[in-house]
């Protein structure tokens, strides 16, 4: 239904877990790459534990920020429970990316709702594609447990074959400061090759 | 220069290459980033004002002076600003005046929807509303244009989608700013008695009239035919998700929002057979429109609240969105915002809770104690509302008040629009106990600061206001400073000063957990001893992020080391977010929580 040849890309997580970052990374890649992008994302309450997230979209020409339900090319799942919360964004043919790590919700935390037994498993039963990835864990080998958004990122690119990787590490360069490069490359190519 | 700017970013880098070097501002989501960003560049002037009224005030003195001003706030600070708006219509400026509006339709860091489009029209002020980034840059020097050209202070209005989403912008080179600054005195134009404001009134009707005249050429307001079959009129942000959803329709899209281009609204509407008004919030359009006489399609098809997306579109003119995904049928919890493992806040409105007391709240990270499971604020209307509002319930409940009524009011809060209110409480001896949150920063924005910080905008240090020698100053004798992360002691002070007299302040003193420059080492995380955990959920009361309730399984309760165990499950400190505040470890009655070094 929207305009041409416009894909859109959903981040989704929690507060503190990088994604507007992620997504700052990723829109200058396409920007890099000759196209036009728009995000969006709203701040404020996020910062405080709230569910957060950023609509990423490209093509030649973009015009809204926000994209449609049921319209999204990929979620790119920071928790779990987000990749659930945001499912319908999805296209019939989208993909999924899951981070597989639980952050508990207050209502999860004071026991008054149960966090969902089998995400993994929910998801996969719509989105049989669905790639599964232990960020936390390629994040610590790459030696900063704070890629997490990084190695997610790494992950994504995977999905994008149209960018090539000498884009990604230009504005992975310039997107930290000299101490944080390498560190950043190598949780992104963690992420890449997972 | 090709850059990703957010539509914030893209306003301030407009002022820059305008020529515009000064600026003024009270902090508010999703106006914050605006002056923040401009104040980064070489040679400007910017402020944190106290608050908007003050912000705006201050951006007349340096256009009245001759500088080029901008002026920044949220919707609602257009309220508090619009004293001096009205006025400034008539007396006109100087040099330019650029006043931004960030609304925020869909309320996601506010206390209303207010469509500030409405007081373009009811200030007589002519408004520029951009659709994305490299427009917002644009349309602040167009502002800058139609200020200096007809002697108006001039609005930009931007909106949370505008403010906050990214797109590419186009830089150009900054215009070398022109010194026009100087001491001209013209009392008939600047002073407004009624004898000069009733001639400056005239002068703001014909200058309507000429607006309206360049709003039919101002080539921002732009006629796209394509197919007539369908022509929509629409400005800013909507204008985006329809060309997402009806790239075919034709349009009428407007840059300047008011005064309206009433022939080129006419000739737009001969030229396409239906019309349809796309607009956010309130039918500010469609009513001026239909008042033309155009039979137009709005808000009998679209909603009045919320803000839009492509869907909402499409939905409102009954095109079938795509068949939703096999539904996944799971539960989501929700995930609202709270406030962060160590927050200070947290340990005032424990107490604020128990005590039973009605809390008047206000604008802050401190409102979202009214949620479970603190529930320790019980109102909040506006900046500065906490303290009259306790001193009138006080004041009506008379004797069934006394020792029941607290306002609560951040530093930030009580320095924009506190100080009033408790001198009226001072004066007229309120019975209502005021607690002042002094986080030392405005957190709920991101860590701005203000005239008790010590610091301005620029990062310079300056005089830092004394609050208890204000406090004092305005006639409360008793006040009493309290470590909200000391439980009794707090407790002990607020049950005090609530049995007492006549009114009194207590200060809730302790460091926003997040503001780096307050900041000593992070303490070192907590634990729950599992073996000493009776499950009796004392510290879950707190809804700290870091804690977790653990369900046990039967198997697991029965064959227990410890005979005290009588929960069906046990609380879990999460390492990685405690920060070792210790207010929980207050309440555990039966030692489980520990420090790491606690345990032998």
């Amino acid at each position: 239904m929207t305009t041409g040849d416009t894909r859109s890309i959903l981040l989704a997580g929690v507060g503190g877990q990088g994604i507007l970052r992620a997504s700052d990374i990723l829109a200058n890649v396409f920007m890099e790459a000759g196209l036009d992008v728009k995000k969006s994302e709203v701040h404020g309450m996020a910062q405080r534990g709230g569910c957060v997230t950023s609509h990423v979209r490209y093509g030649r020409k973009v015009f809204s920020p926000l994209a449609l339900k049921s319209d999204v090319d990929i979620l790119l799942a920071f928790e779990k429970l987000e990749a659930l919360r945001y499912l319908d964004y999805l296209k019939a043919d989208g993909s999924v990316i899951i981070n597989d790590q639980e952050i508990l919700p207050p209502s999860v935390n004071l026991g008054d709702l149960a966090y969902p037994a089998d995400v993994v498993a929910a998801v996969k039963s719509a989105f049989p594609s669905t790639k599964v990835v232990r960020a936390e864990a390629l994040a610590r080998n790459a030696g900063n447990i704070r890629t997490v958004n990084t190695v997610l990122l790494g992950v994504l690119s995977s999905f994008l074959t149209g960018i090539d990787i000498s884009i990604w590490e230009k504005v992975l360069k310039d997107s930290f400061p000299a101490k944080l490069t390498k560190v950043n490359l190598d949780a992104f190519h963690l992420g890449r090759s997972a | 220069m090709t850059v990703l700017m957010s539509g914030n970013e893209a306003i301030a880098r407009g002022a820059y290459e305008c020529g515009i070097r000064f600026a003024s501002a009270y902090p508010g989501t999703p106006s914050t980033e605006i002056i923040e960003e401009f104040s980064k560049y070489e040679g400007v002037y910017a402020e944190w004002s106290p608050n908007e009224k003050v912000a705006m005030e201050v951006g007349i003195g340096a256009a009245v002076a001759g500088a080029r001003a901008m002026v920044t706030m949220k919707h609602v600070g257009v309220n508090v600003a619009a004293d001096p708006l009205f006025t400034v219509s008539y007396t006109g400026t100087n040099g330019a005046l650029v006043i931004v509006s960030a609304d925020d339709p869909s309320l996601h860091s506010s206390q209303n929807e207010q469509d500030n489009r409405n007081y373009a029209k009811f200030a007589k002020i002519p408004m520029l509303e951009p659709s994305d980034s490299d427009e917002a840059r644009r349309f602040v020097k167009l502002a800058v244009e139609i200020s200096e050209t007809f002697d108006t202070p001039v609005f930009l209005r931007s909106t949370t989608r505008v403010s906050h989403s990214k797109s590419i912008v186009h830089t150009e080179e900054p215009q070398p700013p022109v010194d026009n600054t100087g001491i001209r005195f013209n009392a008939a134009k600047y002073v407004m008695v009624p004898a000069n404001a009733r001639i400056r009134r005239v002068f703001v009707e014909e200058r309507m009239q000429k607006l309206k005249a360049f709003a039919e050429q101002f080539a921002e307001n732009r006629i796209e035919i394509n197919d007539p079959e369908v022509g929509i009129i629409t400005a800013g942000m909507p204008y985006n998700y329809a060309k997402d959803v009806f790239p075919r329709y034709s349009y009428l899209k407007l840059g300047m929002v008011h005064p309206l281009p009433e022939e080129m609204i006419r000739e737009f509407a001969r030229r396409v057979k239906r019309v349809y008004v796309i607009e956010e919030l309130d039918p500010f359009l469609e009513e001026q429109i239909r008042a033309m006489g155009i039979s137009v399609v709005g808000k009998e098809r679209f909603p009045y609240t919320n803000e839009f997306d492509p869907g909402v579109i499409a939905a409102a003119l009954g095109e079938t969105k795509k068949a939703p995904q096999a539904a996944v049928t799971t539960t989501v919890p929700p995930r609202p915002p709270n406030l962060c493992p160590g927050c200070p806040h947290r340990g005032l409105f424990y107490v604020l809770g128990k005590s039973k007391a009605f809390v008047a709240g206000d604008i802050g990270c401190y409102t979202l104690s009214f949620m479970k499971p603190l529930e320790g604020l019980h109102s909040c209307i506006c900046m500065g509302a906490s303290i009259g509002m306790a001193h009138g319930m006080s004041k009506a409940l008379g004797r069934k008040g006394r020792g029941k009524v607290v306002g609560v009011i951040g530093d930030s809060t009580f320095v924009h629009s506190g100080i009033t209110p408790l001198l009226n409480a001072a004066y007229n001896r309120s019975d209502a106990l005021i607690v002042i949150c002094d986080n030392r920063t405005t957190a709920m924005t991101g860590m701005q600061e203000h005239p008790a910080t010590g610091f301005t905008l620029m990062g310079e240090k300056t005089q830092r206001l004394d609050l208890v020698a204000l406090v004092k100053a305005l006639g409360i004798t008793s006040v009493h400073k309290v470590d909200p992360y000391d439980l009794k002691a707090t407790e002990k002070i607020i049950r005090q000063e609530l049995a007492a007299e006549g009114p009194s302040v207590v200060i809730s003193d302790r460091a926003c957990v997040l503001f780096k420059r307050e900041r000593t080492e992070a303490g070192k995380p907590l634990i729950v001893d599992a073996d000493l955990c009776t499950g009796c959920r004392a510290c879950l009361g707190l809804g700290c992020p870091a804690i977790a309730w653990h369900k046990l399984e039967p198997q697991q309760r029965s064959g227990q080391t410890t005979p005290r165990k009588r929960g069906k499950g046990i609380a879990v400190i999460d390492g990685s977010l405690c920060n070792g505040c210790s207010v929980c470890l207050q309440l555990c009655k039966c030692g489980a929580i520990q420090g790491r070094g606690d345990r032998g």
